[in-house]
C-alpha cells in the first residue's frame, strides 16, 4: 500500500494489493499517529461553520421560531427534514455492517469502521434537530420525565425508538472495537502527548487492556450477530415511528399508508450514499487505496441503486395513486408537487437523486468509483430535498377550503416557508459536523477493523484452499457459513497470538513481527487469485 | 362525487346514513340535546384507545408503558384529560352555533378574539374564511376551534399538554407545551397557532394565565380558540358571539338545550338545529365536533372525508 511498506513485500512480483499484517496494523492506526497537514485547518473550518450553526440558534433562542421562516401555514419544514435526513443518513452504518455481516459477505470488512462511525456521528446529529424544531426547548426535559408521558403521542413513541436505536447504534460501534483495543494501545505505548494518553486511558476504559482470548473473542462475535439482528428491526422502528408523526393528521400528503415504507427506504437509500461517500473521503485523506478497491464501490453502488430504484418506485406509487384519485386535497398536493410551487425541488430529487444514479450504474463506462462517488454525492443532496418535497407542501396546505370551489383544486390560501439563513446556518453547521465529528473520532479508534479483516482473511484463505483441495476430487465442498471455526484451528493459529499485544513481548515490537512476515501465504501465490478480503478478481 | 353527497346533506343531513354512509354515520345524525352524550358509545373507538392500543401492540413495551401511565395519571392535568371519557357528568357541555346565512364577514369576531386575548394579526383564532360555492358564489364561513368530541389534538402531543374538560372545551396547557406543533399537524381545521415570537403584551388579567385564559400568551407554544372559557362560568358570552352585530355566532349548551347569539336571541339548541339542518364541517373525520353550521344560502361546507 505505502510507499515505505512496498518494499516489505515479499515478492516483487505481487500485485499492490497484496499487504502484510503490518500493513493493515500501519494504515489502520495512522490516522491516530499522523497528523496530516490539512488536519487543524480541516478541523477549524468545520468547527467554525458549527460554531455559524450554534450562534442561529441562539438567536433562534432569544426571537422565537419565526426567524427561520416558520409561520402558521408552514408549520413544520427545514427542521423536521433536517431531522428525518440526518437520522436517515445514520442508516447506511447498519446496512453494510449488520446486513452484510448477517449476510457473511467478506468483502465489507475494511468499510465497517467507517460504516459504523458515519451511523455513530449523524445519529445525535439527527436527534439533536429535534431542539432547534421545538418551540419551547428549555422543556426538553418534559420528554424524558415519565410523569408528563403521553404515550398516545407518536413524537413519544419516536424519542423511544431513536434513544434505543442510539444505544444499539453505540454498541455496534464498540463491539467490533474491542479485538482492535489491544493493538492499537501497543501501537500507542510509548507515545507521549495528551491525546495518546488520553487513548490509553480510553482503552482500558473499553477493556482494551484485557486479553482477547479466543473464548472472549466467540463472545464478542456473538454479541456482534445478535446485535446486528437486533439492529435492523430497530432501523425500521425508528423512520416507520418517524413518519407516524406526519401521518397521525387529515393532511393529504402526509396521511398516507405507504409513508412509513417510504421513509425506511429513503433512509436507507439516503445512508448507503453517505456510507459510499464518507468511504471514498476516508479512502483519500488516509491513504486507504491498498484496503479499499474501486470495485468496493461499484457494488455498494449496486446497493445503492437498488434501494434508489425501489424508492422511485415508490414515488411513482405514491403520486401516481394520489393523482389518480381526483379528490381535491390529494390532486392539489400533487398538482403542487409535480408543476406547482415545488415542482423545482421535486424534479431535482427526481432526476438528481433518481434517474442519474441509475444511468450511473447502468453502464460499463460510467460504473466506476468515480461514478459510484458521483452518484452517491447526488443521492445526499437529492434526498435532502426530497424530505423538504415530504415534509412541506403538506404542511403548508389549506384545509379550511370549499369542496367544489369553481377556481380548482389550486385556488386555496396556500401558505409558505421562506428560508432565511438561520435554518441553512443551522442544517450546515450539522452538515459539518459529519466529517468534523469522524475526523476526531479517528484521531482515538482505529480506521479500519485490525481484527475483523485479519480474520476474515484467514477464512478466506482456508475458503480458497478447500475450494483447490476438493476441485481435484471433483467434488466441490466448501466449509459452509455455518459451524465455520471463529478461530481457524491449525492455519491461523499464528494469527491468534498476535492479538494479545499487551503482553510486555508485544509492546516491545510494536511496529512490526506481530505476525507472520507474509500475512497471506505469498508462497501460494500460484491460488492467489482469490485476492485478500474476500476480494475475487 | 361530492356534489351529489353534498347536496343530500344540504338538504337533510340526517338522510346520509340511509345513504348509505354506513352505520358509524348514525351518531353524526341528530346533532342535537341531552341525549347527545350517551348516544352511540359502543360503536365508539377514540383515537386515544387506538392509539394506547397500538402502541402497547406494536412496539411490545407494555410495561414501560403501564408505568408511565401510572405515573402519568398522577399529574393534575393529564387526568383532567382522564375525565373526557364521562363528559355528561357535567353541568354544561358547551357548543357552538354558526349561522353562516348571516354573516356578512366583517371579522369583527376576530378583532374581539384577538383583542381579549392579546393575539398576534395573523393569529385568528375564529378566523373568516372566504369560500367559493359550486356556482362560483363566495360566503363567508366564521372558524372557531370546533371543540371536538374526539379531539385529533389531544392524543398526539408527547407531553400531554393537550386536555379535554368535563364540559367538552379542549384547551391547552402552555406551561407544559413543549412546542412540536404536532397539535397543528393533526387538527383537520387549522385551528391552532403558534407563538413564532413574542407575543403581545397584556396588561393584568381578571383570571391568572392558565388554559382557560391563556392570556399572554406564552412565546414557543401553542394556542388555540377556548369559546373565552374563563368567562363562561361567570355567565359571560365568548367574546366573538358577543361582538357579532349580525347575531351570526351562538354559544350552544348541549346539557340544558339552549344556545344565545349576541343580539339577544335565545333558541331551543336541538330544534333550531334540527329545523334548520345544521351540519358539522368535515365531520365524518370522526372529530364530532360541537360546532354546528347552518346553511342554506348556497354555501357548501366539505363535510365528506373523501375530498379531504
Amino acid at each position: 500500500m505505502s510507499d515505505q511498506q512496498a518494499s516489505d513485500l515479499p515478492s516483487p512480483g505481487l500485485d499492490a494489493a497484496v499487504r502484510t499484517r503490518e500493513d493493515l496494523r500501519s494504515a489502520a492506526m495512522r490516522p491516530l499517529l499522523e497528523t496530516p497537514r490539512w488536519w487543524w485547518p480541516a478541523v477549524i473550518a468545520l468547527g467554525a461553520v458549527v460554531v455559524l450553526g450554534v450562534v442561529a440558534w441562539a438567536v433562534q433562542l432569544a426571537d422565537g421560531l419565526g426567524v427561520a421562516g416558520y409561520n402558521d401555514q408552514a408549520f413544520w419544514a427545514v427542521y423536521e427534514a433536517d431531522l428525518v435526513a440526518f437520522i436517515g443518513v445514520s442508516y447506511g452504518g447498519a446496512v453494510v455492517s449488520a446486513i452484510l455481516r448477517l449476510t457473511k459477505t467478506t468483502w465489507r470488512a475494511p468499510l465497517t469502521r467507517i460504516a459504523e462511525a458515519t451511523a455513530l456521528v449523524t445519529l445525535p446529529i439527527g436527534m439533536l434537530f429535534i431542539v432547534p424544531h421545538l418551540g419551547s426547548p428549555q422543556r426538553i426535559w418534559e420528554l424524558v420525565w415519565p410523569p408528563y408521558w403521553n404515550l398516545s403521542s407518536p413524537i413519544l413513541w419516536d424519542f423511544f425508538a431513536v434513544s434505543t436505536y442510539l444505544l444499539a447504534t453505540v454498541v455496534f460501534f464498540y463491539l467490533p472495537l474491542i479485538a482492535d483495543l489491544p493493538v492499537a494501545a501497543a501501537r500507542l505505548a510509548d507515545r507521549p502527548g495528551l491525546r495518546a494518553r488520553t487513548c490509553r486511558l480510553l482503552y482500558r476504559a473499553l477493556g482494551g487492556n484485557r486479553e482477547v482470548t479466543v473464548s472472549r473473542r466467540r463472545l464478542i462475535e456473538g454479541s456482534i450477530g445478535l446485535v446486528a439482528i437486533m439492529v435492523i428491526p430497530m432501523a425500521v422502528s425508528v423512520h416507520s415511528v418517524l413518519s407516524f408523526a406526519f401521518a397521525s393528521s387529515s393532511r393529504p400528503g402526509y396521511l398516507e399508508t405507504i409513508l412509513p415504507v417510504y421513509f425506511v427506504v429513503a433512509a436507507l437509500y439516503s445512508g448507503i450514499a453517505l456510507v459510499v461517500v464518507a468511504v471514498a473521503a476516508c479512502r483519500r485523506l488516509f491513504h486507504l487505496e491498498a484496503f479499499i478497491h474501486p470495485r468496493h464501490f461499484v457494488r455498494l453502488g449496486f446497493i445503492l441503486v437498488a434501494f434508489g430504484a425501489v424508492y422511485l418506485y415508490l414515488t411513482f406509487t405514491e403520486y401516481l395513486v394520489d393523482g389518480y384519485s381526483g379528490t381535491s386535497g390529494l390532486a392539489a398536493w400533487v398538482a403542487q408537487d409535480l408543476t406547482g410551487r415545488y415542482w423545482v425541488p421535486f424534479w431535482f430529487y427526481f432526476v438528481a437523486g433518481g434517474l442519474v444514479p441509475l444511468a450511473i450504474m447502468a453502464f460499463r463506462r460510467t460504473r466506476t468509483a468515480a461514478g459510484v462517488v458521483t452518484a452517491s454525492s447526488l443521492v445526499v443532496g437529492a434526498m435532502w430535498v426530497k424530505r423538504l418535497v415530504i415534509v412541506i407542501p403538506p404542511a403548508t396546505e389549506p384545509l379550511v377550503r370549499s369542496p367544489l370551489a369553481a377556481g380548482g383544486v389550486l385556488a386555496g390560501n396556500w401558505g409558505s416557508y421562506h428560508f432565511t439563513w438561520v435554518p441553512i446556518s443551522i442544517t450546515l453547521a450539522a452538515t459539518a459536523a459529519i466529517p468534523l465529528l469522524l475526523l476526531v473520532l479517528f484521531r482515538f479508534v482505529p480506521i479500519l477493523p485490525i481484527a475483523e479483516m485479519e480474520e476474515l482473511e484467514s477464512i478466506e484463505e482456508e475458503l480458497t484452499e478447500a475450494v483447490e483441495i476438493t476441485a481435484g476430487t471433483g467434488q466441490l465442498r466448501v466449509p459452509g457459513p455455518v459451524g465455520r471455526p471463529l478461530i481457524p484451528p491449525a492455519s491461523a493459529c499464528a494469527q491468534a497470538a498476535p492479538l494479545t499485544p499487551l503482553a510486555p513481548t508485544a509492546t516491545t515490537t510494536p511496529s512490526g513481527g506481530l505476525g507472520p512476515p507474509g500475512f497471506r501465504d505469498v508462497g501460494g501465490s500460484g491460488r492467489g487469485s482469490g485476492s485478500t478480503f474476500g476480494w475475487p478478481r | 362525487m361530492t356534489e351529489h353527497c353534498t347536496e343530500q346533506e344540504l338538504e337533510a343531513p340526517r338522510h346520509v346514513a340511509d345513504a348509505g354512509q354506513g352505520v358509524a354515520e348514525v351518531k353524526g345524525e341528530p346533532p342535537v340535546g341531552v341525549e347527545t352524550a350517551s348516544r352511540g358509545e359502543p360503536v365508539r373507538i377514540g383515537r386515544r384507545p387506538f392509539l394506547g392500543g397500538a402502541l402497547a401492540g406494536g412496539t411490545g413495551v407494555v410495561a414501560l408503558g403501564l408505568l408511565g401511565e401510572r405515573l402519568a395519571s398522577a399529574s393534575p392535568t393529564v387526568a383532567a384529560a382522564a375525565t373526557k371519557a364521562a363528559p355528561a357528568a357535567a353541568a354544561h357541555q358547551w357548543a357552538m352555533v354558526i349561522d353562516l346565512r348571516n354573516c356578512n364577514g366583517c371579522k369583527l369576531c376576530t378583532a374581539a378574539c384577538q383583542n381579549a386575548h392579546y393575539l398576534q394579526a395573523d393569529q385568528t383564532w375564529i378566523g373568516v374564511f372566504t369560500m367559493t360555492n359550486a356556482a362560483g358564489e363566495s360566503y363567508f364561513m366564521p372558524r372557531p376551534c370546533m371543540m371536538c368530541e374526539d379531539p385529533p389534538c389531544v392524543p398526539v402531543c408527547p407531553v400531554g399538554a393537550n386536555f379535554r374538560t368535563a364540559d367538552g372545551l379542549t384547551l391547552v396547557d402552555q406551561s407544559r407545551c413543549i412546542g412540536t406543533r404536532i397539535c397543528m399537524n393533526a387538527c383537520p381545521y387549522q385551528a391552532r397557532y403558534f407563538n413564532w415570537g413574542d407575543p403581545r403584551p397584556a396588561p393584568r388579567q381578571p383570571f391568572p394565565q392558565e388554559p382557560a385564559w391563556p392570556v399572554p400568551q406564552v412565546k414557543g407554544t401553542v394556542g388555540k380558540c377556548i369559546f373565552c372559557a374563563a368567562m363562561l362560568p361567570a355567565g359571560k358570552l365568548p367574546e366573538c358571539v358577543a361582538s357579532c352585530p349580525m347575531g351570526v355566532l351562538y354559544l350552544g349548551d348541549l346539557a340544558t338545550d339552549v344556545a344565545v347569539n349576541g343580539i339577544g336571541n335565545t333558541v331551543k339548541l336541538s330544534s333550531f338545529l334540527a329545523e334548520n339542518d345544521a351540519v358539522k364541517f368535515k365531520e365524518s373525520y370522526g372529530t364530532h365536533p360541537r360546532v354546528f353550521y347552518i346553511l342554506g344560502h348556497g354555501q357548501d361546507l366539505e363535510t365528506d372525508p373523501q375530498t379531504g
